[in-house]
């Protein structure tokens, strides 16, 4: 009865790849297309019109990110359970890689460079720290989950990757991680009341952060708090955000018509700050849209990894999205003056290739725990029996 | 399975929990975008706005200053700069050193240059050097191509095409200072590299001058770099002003001059307007702009000469027996003395204990008004003085704008002495004694005025007691506009006309008679006939025992113990047009020093300006259409034919 190759009781693997692409869920790939290609315009806006030296990069990364999409979604859940937690060392020795290499004299230099593609540990960390919390409280019983002792692992796991992240410095990166994984630890169903004494021993640890931090960032804290101190220097990017979205309107100043982002006030327009330059030239009304159909991807992200019969895909789908969700979040907030500038991207839409890659390949794991909802994965993993 | 079912609820549970919470958070966004877009919307489309428009500043093209017939005395001019554009070059030093060995850049610009590109942002280029030669230019056009960032520019800068002719009128333009900036809203002044006239006539009528800057309204980009230009207003160019001077004649005065120390002044006795305004030795205004070496500038304030000093106006004279006009006056007036009473001259005057000498040794015997005048006769004038009392000289001779200043639109305009007890008690806190009236009366002691005071004086004499004033702007300039004047209407100074023809007359005889004072540099032609006066006044103290020992000669003193030769005049003396005043520093004689310079001045102007001179002949008998009145004793007074040219340099010594 065991064997050495594991075996399942009630298994879909043997589905074709026809039947798997009859699966995907393609109402689901054109929502992500069509945000996607509210970045291309947004891009060519950017570009005075021009559809370089932004959007015409962006397509290509994006038909890439598409195939790379698909052909995870076709990769079956199990695989990408098993590899969990080799992917996630592999990204963490990554990061300490370019740490490492950082301390030695390139300076803040957060990628490695492959050629054909700048490769962020920090951002593939995003993925496989959710797939690696996954599979950590996939076999866990609600019981198990209650033992305090059986948090350090995930903390550990948590915490390293979020301890060089902070290091680098990216501050937007380790609150992306953190809060993810605090959002998977509350999914898994840790109680409540140790979230409530994490909290708190965190809004204790504040001053002991504070110390630590880097005046840069403890500049961005100030000025985030009070950005009309400094209205040339430090809260110059919150200011000019504030500006061309206000000056904006209800309905917008009209595509390429942004004077605030054509005449280059707002700082990064391409890509941290690309949600002002659309919300100026589209109004309110386009940010409402916007922030709607992110709603809508969540909302999909949400229905996809809840029809999964595993904990595992339950869990990585909805720390996944969460991840989509902070991107969004904390980008939108930021340009709105709500949370600090942190550097985080408009998922889809800011240009730049390793986020579009990261999201992507995130949709492909969703996509692919759909496909493969019904795959029973046993309670030690996959190498179990049921 | 019902472990599975357990996880199943709890995760369905805390995924709505936590959906809920994202579509919350998602929700305050919303609110946000609202608050920011609909909200506060208004707000920030002002702030949009004032961000990408900017206003820039026009300055305007300064006005020319041009004589009174047009010939251009200040003008702009091309002024090729080398700039240096910091964000253009590879390396700052590097582009400066390489500069440095096609045109020299000491290390004060460099300090300078250096300091300019570190405050400006990266685009703003920095003057290296201004006032390039084409030489220069041309070395560094070729040279471009090792000089990134280095760029030619052409700018405006004043130019004084008449070097040092006028520099004392003109005056110079330069920066703006602190001062300047606290004293004027005018935002032109903030303007780099703006310059404002500091001096002269630049600045009296700067503001005219400057004109009023336009704007341009442009959009730039959030570093100020320009994209367009939105709204253009030109603003007004500085204004074309025309001075009342005569740019010909005032270079026959100059080189008339030559390279006396010395002042002239011609004057229109009707309208004021000033004709002539030369000031020798003079400067090139041209120097101050190109920058000055420190020993260019050491010489130019050592210099005796002090040809910074626009004498004209600002050098006060003893006036010597220039001032007898004024004291005749003064007694014909006052009644103390009628024209025809005589006074016996021995050539020396005693007054309680102190003994007053006339200059000429012998003295001129008995003398009246006429020939007091026309031989400058020293005992004459202190026995009227004496009868006159010298509150009324000083009164009169305030009358003819003497010991005032003159409002003259020039700056550095002084106003010369004329003393009374009051100013002697507050100066010198001392009271008036008797002996000082003679003294005083001769246009000694304490009394000073300027050769333009005394061209006024002698102007008010020859336009019948009128107080014409002068000017230097042929318009006059209402706010930055030019208005022509209207025809001027002086007020009388009230002196009685016969009073004046008496010593109009006795001017008359000083260059037109035989023994006058100023006889040899007489204007033969009688239709452009002159009067006048000589002066010549004590520079130094003759003491006793040099005046027992026998007076040197002038000619035999050291040039600064010299007197100062005067003359004043008028012409022509049929219908008087033009006054005239000359003064020498150290030229020792009135009649031989200033007269014959005054004399070819006057010609010149008559020349240019009075036709019937063409038609009247020269050599006419001098009584022939003399417009003085004839003295029924007129032929009898004979008097030595020599020319006294001496002027009046030995009067009282005291004990």
């Amino acid at each position: 009865m065991i064997g050495s190759r594991p075996q399942f009781s009630f298994s879909r693997s043997e589905m074709t790849l026809k039947e798997k692409l009859w699966h995907v869920s393609w109402s689901f790939v054109l929502l992500v297309t069509l945000v996607c290609s509210i970045g291309f315009l947004t891009l060519y806006s950017a570009a005075n019109g021009n559809i370089d030296p932004w959007a015409s990069r962006q397509m290509m990364r994006f038909l890439v990110g598409m195939a790379v999409m698909l052909a995870v979604a076709m990769v079956d859940v199990r695989a990408w359970m098993r590899w969990s937690y080799t992917l996630y060392v592999v990204a963490l020795v990554l990061l300490m890689a370019v740490e490492i290499r950082g301390s030695v004299g390139m300076g803040a230099q957060r990628w490695i460079d492959l050629g054909f593609i700048q490769l962020q540990p920090s951002e593939i960390m995003k993925i496989t720290l959710v797939l690696a919390l996954a599979r950590y409280f996939h076999g866990a019983s609600y019981q198990d989950v209650g033992r305090p002792l059986f948090l350090v692992p995930p903390l550990i796991m948590v915490l390293a990757p979020v301890g060089f992240v902070l290091k680098q410095p990216d501050l937007g990166t380790a609150m992306m991680l953190t809060l993810a994984s605090g959002a998977m630890f509350f999914l898994a169903g840790v109680r409540l009341w140790k979230f409530a004494v994490i909290i708190g021993a965190g809004g204790a640890a504040v001053p002991v952060a504070w110390q630590f931090m880097r005046e840069y960032q403890r500049q961005r804290i100030i000025t985030f708090l009070n950005p009309e101190n400094d209205p040339l220097g430090a809260g110059y990017h919150i200011l000019q955000s504030k500006i061309a979205l206000g000056s904006g309107g209800l309905f917008g100043k009209g595509f390429m018509l942004g004077t605030q982002s054509h005449l280059n006030f707002l700082p990064e327009k391409q890509t941290d700050f690309i949600f002002t330059m659309l919300a100026e030239e589209w109004g309110m009304v386009g940010g409402v849209v916007l922030v709607g159909l992110y709603t809508l991807i969540l909302v999909y992200g949400y229905a996809m990894s809840l029809r999964s019969r595993s904990q595992f895909g339950r869990l990585a789908g909805l720390g996944l999205t969460t991840t989509f969700f902070l991107y969004v979040f904390i980008n939108t907030a930021m340009v709105m003056g709500l949370v600090p500038v942190v550097g985080v991207p408009l998922p889809l839409i800011s240009y730049g290739g390793t986020a579009m890659l990261t999201l992507l390949f995130g949709f492909g794991l969703i996509m692919s725990i759909y496909i493969h909802r019904d795959v029973h994965i046993g309670r030690r993993g996959a190498t179990d029996e049921v | 399975m019902n472990r599975d079912n357990d996880r199943g609820k709890i995760i369905g549970r805390r995924a709505a929990l936590l959906g809920g919470g994202k579509l919350m958070l998602l929700s305050a966004l919303v609110g946000r975008m609202y608050y920011l877009q609909v909200l506060e919307a208004d707000k920030y489309a002002v702030l949009a706005d004032e961000n990408r428009i900017n206003l820039r500043l026009l300055p305007p093209p300064r006005g020319r200053i041009l004589d009174r017939n047009g010939v251009p005395m200040a003008v702009n001019q091309q002024n090729y700069r080398v700039l240096v554009v910091s964000e253009q070059t590879e390396d700052l030093d590097d582009t400066l050193d390489a500069l440095s060995n096609i045109i020299p850049i000491n290390d004060h610009d460099r300090a300078r240059i250096v300091r300019e590109a570190k405050r400006h942002r990266s685009y703003v280029p920095v003057t290296v050097r201004e006032n390039l030669s084409w030489e220069d230019v041309a070395r560094i056009e070729i040279n471009t191509p090792d000089l990134p960032g280095v760029m030619i520019d052409v700018g405006q800068s004043r130019n004084y095409p008449l070097e040092g002719l006028g520099a004392h009128l003109l005056g110079y333009v330069s920066a703006v200072s602190e001062a300047d900036l606290q004293n004027s809203s005018d935002p032109l002044l903030e303007l780099p590299g703006f310059r404002i006239g500091k001096a002269g006539i630049e600045r009296v009528y700067d503001l005219a001058l400057r004109g009023k800057g336009g704007t341009s309204q442009v959009e730039v980009n959030a570093v100020g770099r320009t994209i367009r230009e939105l709204k253009r207003d030109e603003g007004e160019p500085g204004l074309d002003l025309a001075l009342t001077i005569d740019l010909e004649l005032q270079q026959f005065a100059a080189q008339r001059l030559g390279s006396e120390s010395a002042a002239a002044v011609v004057i229109d006795i009707h309208t004021g307007d000033v004709l002539v305004m030369a000031s020798t030795p003079s400067f090139d205004p041209n120097a101050f702009n190109r920058g000055l070496s420190s020993d260019e500038w050491k010489d130019l304030i050592t210099n005796p000469r002090s040809p910074l000093t626009n004498k004209a106006i600002a050098g006060q004279y003893p006036p010597g027996s220039t001032f007898k006009l004024m004291t005749a006056m003064a007694a014909l007036e006052s009644g103390a003395i009628t024209p025809d009473q005589r006074v016996f001259c021995p050539g020396q005057m005693n007054l309680g204990n102190i003994t007053l000498h006339c200059w000429k040794k012998g003295g001129h015997g008995s003398v009246d008004l006429v020939s007091g005048i026309q031989h400058s006769c020293d005992v004459y004038f202190y026995e009227i003085a004496r009868r006159a009392g010298w509150e009324r000289i000083a009164e009169m001779a305030r009358r003819f704008g003497l010991g005032t200043s003159l409002d003259l639109d020039l700056p550095g305009e002084r106003a010369g002495i004329i003393p009374d007890k009051a100013w002697k008690r507050a100066t010198l806190g001392q009271p008036w004694y008797p002996g000082e009236t003679p003294i005083n009366a001769i246009g000694q002691g304490y009394v000073l005025a300027t050769p333009l005071q005394l061209a006024v004086m002698a102007a008010r004499l020859a336009n019948g007691g009128y107080a014409v004033t002068p000017h230097m702007a042929r318009d006059r300039i209402e706010g930055i506009h030019a208005v022509s004047r209207l025809s001027p209407d002086w007020p009388e100074i009230g002196v009685s006309s016969h009073n004046l023809m008496q010593v109009r007359r006795g001017m008359y005889e000083v260059c037109n008679e035989p023994g006058g004072t100023a006889y040899s540099a007489r204007i033969k032609d009688e239709a452009m006939a002159m009067s006048g006066k000589t002066g010549s006044s004590q520079v130094k103290h003759i003491t006793a025992r040099e005046r027992d020992a026998g007076l040197k000669k002038q000619e035999e003193l050291p040039w600064k113990d010299r007197d100062h030769a005067l003359f004043v005049c008028y012409a022509p003396e049929s219908e008087p047009r033009y006054a005239c005043c000359v003064v020498v520093e150290h030229g020792a004689h009135g009649g031989s020093a200033a007269a014959p310079v005054a004399r070819d001045i006057l010609i010149e102007v008559q020349k240019r300006y009075l036709q019937h001179t063409a038609s009247t002949p020269a050599g006419q008998p001098e009584n022939g259409s003399s417009p003085v009145p004839a003295r029924a004793n007129f032929e009898l007074h004979g008097h030595d034919h020599g020319d006294h040219d001496h002027g009046d340099h030995d009067h009282g010594d005291h004990g």
